[in-house]
């Protein structure tokens, strides 16, 4: 499903972080395009 | 979802084609990663960013549905955590939902 896909993470400051994310996708062969940590306070 | 994440949103959707660029989004609430899915699908229900009205239909999941794709000690180690604290059978609900309706590229 990832494997060979541009991914785009939206991580969140008081869920999962954009970096957690990032690490998790790469494993499953996906190249990371755009990540970032959106804070909703 | 935050004006500026959208705009990069629909650069890279342009650049890259949409059948090829898949979201995952972190949030810690139901209702907030739904309206993050709902604005890289159907377009900003807030009428107020550059995807107003842009229908994307991009591949979005939530990271907690994607447990089984990644390797397991990565995500026990970044992720298994937030599992613990968040209402996860919600959130997927609502992402799930979401890309069901609106997203044109799902597998």
């Amino acid at each position: 499903m990832l494997k060979g896909k541009k991914v785009a993470i939206l991580g969140d400051r008081d869920g999962v972080p954009g970096l957690a994310i990032e690490e998790c996708v790469k494993t499953a062969g996906a190249e990371v395009v755009f990540s970032t940590t959106e804070c909703f306070v | 979802m935050d004006l500026e994440n959208q705009r990069r949103i629909k650069e890279l959707a342009e650049k890259h084609g949409a059948e090829n660029l898949v979201v995952v989004l972190g949030g810690a609430e139901a209702e907030a990663a739904g309206l993050a899915a709902e604005t890289v699908t159907a377009g900003d229900p807030t009428y107020a960013g550059p995807l107003a009205g842009v229908q994307l239909g991009l591949g979005v999941y939530h990271i907690f549905e994607l447990k089984d794709k990644v390797d397991e000690a990565v995500y026990e180690e970044q992720v298994s955590m937030m599992e613990m604290v968040l209402d996860v059978d919600a959130i997927i609900q609502e992402v799930s939902s979401i890309r069901e309706q609106y997203s044109q590229f799902k597998d």
